[in-house]
């Protein structure tokens, strides 16, 4: 007597001309597969940042990649490991996708060896978004702490691109010195050509720094917030959300009008390898974008 | 669900069918503890008689077969300028014998992740998909407590669970597949008298449990007593090893690591278990630690477990199986952390 049991094959056809379901057995390959990009430009920054232009190379895989500003992806360099890095440039460009890196880890510095040319692969995008069409008809206010510039850069070309719906826009930006300040190039077209209030400040100034010294909560102090026609985007190292929500919170700005994307290890980014649980959430699936009131009910979030 | 009933030579010729076509599993003592008690695993067997059913536990949970301690995502053959991805994940079918009621459950609770989860795992989908899974019910050890967290009894996740009582098994048959084996052998339906006794053992069973864990007001007293010093108290014995979450049939935290092959012609992608008390679990680039101290590791750990999925899921994942308290060499088991913890709160009052 024998019992053969029939051996089962999930379904290896992937998909191509349109975004993955992932409720679909025979897609869910794609979440594993990574787009094949290449390297299409390189923007020193600082020292210690690089802009990265990626171009995903099939046409189709383009076509269907869609992020919202807020959103990351799992940046893939094979053989080295695979990181999360939140998206850099707008939602609108179908050409290439831009990614802030600094040089910190094993995988980024890697990646910053890379050349015009050559070939990395993403997953993605996960994760939550900013609210863009929520916030329309109000006052925004992006307060960016350090590297924290580059998560917010997609929902500034949001706010760029679609100006009239908005009213005033201030980005708050501070650094630890003027030589890690990130896209300073493009300060001026954001104050002139987009009717952006942009202040900076540094904490250890240089002797060539004319500007403002001091924490980024200095900034506050220069500007008028009205508290309930305001949404708040802020990131930043974890010891500025503290401080700075902590301020927006006593200003009387809504909680659910206060946004924070946060950063954590991640492995997977798909709820899965629980690197990046904060007390009880996952921050790949329910973030990395949340409003201010889900992050106080988060144990060790901030 | 259909119920049948088999006689125990009838159910030996179901398994030695079952062992001769299908790479089977069972549990094997696989060595001697210190206190002379047989260790038991699930191994590969060769024969019915390789298989002891009476098993009290086995050291590791079923949670291998499914989610191995390192597995191959997928590799990276590079040329000159290029690389080219390779994904696969073909497994064989193969059997799984004796497998209790509380590492069912948490099979079902793996299954809520990788598969109903938000992004399916083909990887994990492959290997559940091919196992077939024979279930048995058991006496409980004294120090287990899945009747407290409601993991005694399973309705789903296996193929076949065998009731046993005395002559014979109890069958609840949850699979075309199992059904369709089973009219090969000589099987019943039960008759009233196999319904009492069905009963019967199944209380007795529920009655037999010595260790009890209040777990129903968890999920608010782990939110109410964060900042409590019975987390200094456990985790000043914690030795950061991780076993807790090896031997756990429902820990599944993993990292993700690539090597280059010696030839540079290859990397490996791999995904390896991981535990969420080692160092750095929670590290980011540039070595900020989320979670530095041994007692936030450890009060993630039991935040995970009895209160994470309480919010992300609407249940804990613990399924009261206390071999992460066996297995810790300072003595850390559920069971003391939970009752201080209750306790502390209690004091507060």
């Amino acid at each position: 007597m024998t019992f053969k049991i029939p051996k089962q094959d999930i379904n290896f056809k992937p998909f191509m001309n349109r975004p993955p379901d992932y409720k679909l057995k025979h897609e869910i390959m794609r979440t594993d597969r990574v787009y094949k990009c290449e390297v299409i430009n390189i923007i020193e920054l600082t020292a210690e940042e690089k802009l990265f232009h990626l171009k995903i190379i099939d046409p189709a895989e383009r076509a269907i990649f869609h992020f919202r500003p807020g959103q990351f992806l799992m940046l893939e360099v094979p053989g080295f490991g695979e990181f999360p890095i939140s998206i850099s440039s707008s939602s609108n460009n179908q050409e290439y996708i831009a990614l802030c890196i600094r040089k910190v880890g094993r995988g980024t510095e890697i990646l910053h060896r890379a050349r015009m040319g050559s070939r990395v692969g993403i997953r993605g995008p996960f994760g939550t978004s900013f609210p863009m069409e929520e916030m329309v008809g109000h006052n925004i206010l992006l307060v960016a702490g350090g590297l924290g510039l580059a998560p917010l850069r997609a929902p500034l070309y949001w706010v760029n691109e679609h100006r009239d719906q908005y009213r005033d826009v201030s980005l708050l930006y501070g650094t630890k010195d003027p030589s890690s300040m990130l896209f300073t190039y493009q300060y001026e077209q954001w104050r002139t050509v987009n009717r952006i209030r942009l202040m900076t400040i540094v904490d250890r100034p240089d002797e060539n720094w004319t500007g403002r010294v001091g924490l980024i909560t200095e900034l506050f102090k220069e500007i008028e917030i009205d508290p309930l026609n305001t949404y708040a985007i802020v990131c930043g190292p974890p010891i500025m959300f503290k401080f700075v929500c902590n301020h927006l919170d006593s200003l009387g700005i809504p909680m659910n009008r206060m946004f924070v994307s946060l950063e954590r290890r991640m492995h997977c980014g798909m709820g899965k390898c629980c690197r990046c649980m904060v007390g009880s959430t996952f921050t790949c699936v329910d973030g990395p974008v949340f409003d201010y009131w889900s992050v106080m009910n988060l144990k060790e979030a901030i | 669900m259909i119920y049948k009933v088999i006689g125990k030579d009838e159910f030996r010729k179901l398994i030695e069918g079952l062992i001769e076509s299908n790479e089977t599993f069972g549990p094997r003592q696989v060595d001697t503890g210190k206190d002379g008690q047989p260790i038991y695993q699930f191994r590969k067997v060769d024969s019915f008689d390789d298989l002891e059913l009476d098993y009290n536990y086995t050291a590791s949970s079923l949670k291998n077969f499914f989610l191995p301690f390192k597995e191959l995502l997928s590799r990276y053959a590079f040329t000159d300028d290029d690389w080219e991805q390779g994904i696969e994940y073909r497994v064989n079918p193969r059997v799984i014998v004796g497998a209790r009621a509380c590492d069912i459950n948490a099979l079902n609770k793996l299954d809520d992740i990788f598969i109903r989860g938000a992004f399916p795992s083909p990887y994990y989908m492959a290997r559940r998909n091919n196992t077939f899974l024979i279930g048995m019910d058991h006496m409980p050890p004294e120090d287990c407590f899945c009747e407290s967290l409601g993991e005694l009894t399973v309705r789903q996740g296996f193929n076949l669970f065998c009731t046993d009582l005395g002559d014979r098994y109890y069958l609840s048959i949850n699979s075309s597949k199992a059904f369709n084996f089973l009219k090969k052998v000589k099987t019943s339906n039960p008759t009233a008298e196999d319904d009492r006794k069905w009963i019967e053992r199944r209380q007795l069973i529920k009655s037999s449990f010595q260790t009890e864990v209040e777990t129903d007001e968890l999920p608010d007293l782990l939110d109410i007593e964060f900042s409590s010093p019975i987390w200094k108290k456990w985790g000043d014995k914690c030795l950061n090893c991780g076993v807790c979450a090896m031997v756990c049939p429902t820990c599944y935290c993993y990292g993700v690591e690539e090597t280059i092959d010696v030839s540079l012609k290859q990397a490996r992608k791999e995904r390896q278990q991981y535990s969420c008390t080692v160092v750095d679990f929670a590290e980011v680039a540039g070595g900020h630690n989320f979670r530095p101290l041994k007692e936030d590791r450890l009060k993630y750990r039991y935040y995970h477990h009895y209160h994470g999925f309480a919010e992300n899921a609407d249940q804990q994942i613990c399924v009261g199986c206390n071999r992460c308290g066996r297995a810790c060499l300072p003595g850390i088991n559920p069971k003391d952390v939970i009752n201080d913890l209750i306790l502390e709160s209690g004091d507060d009052v």
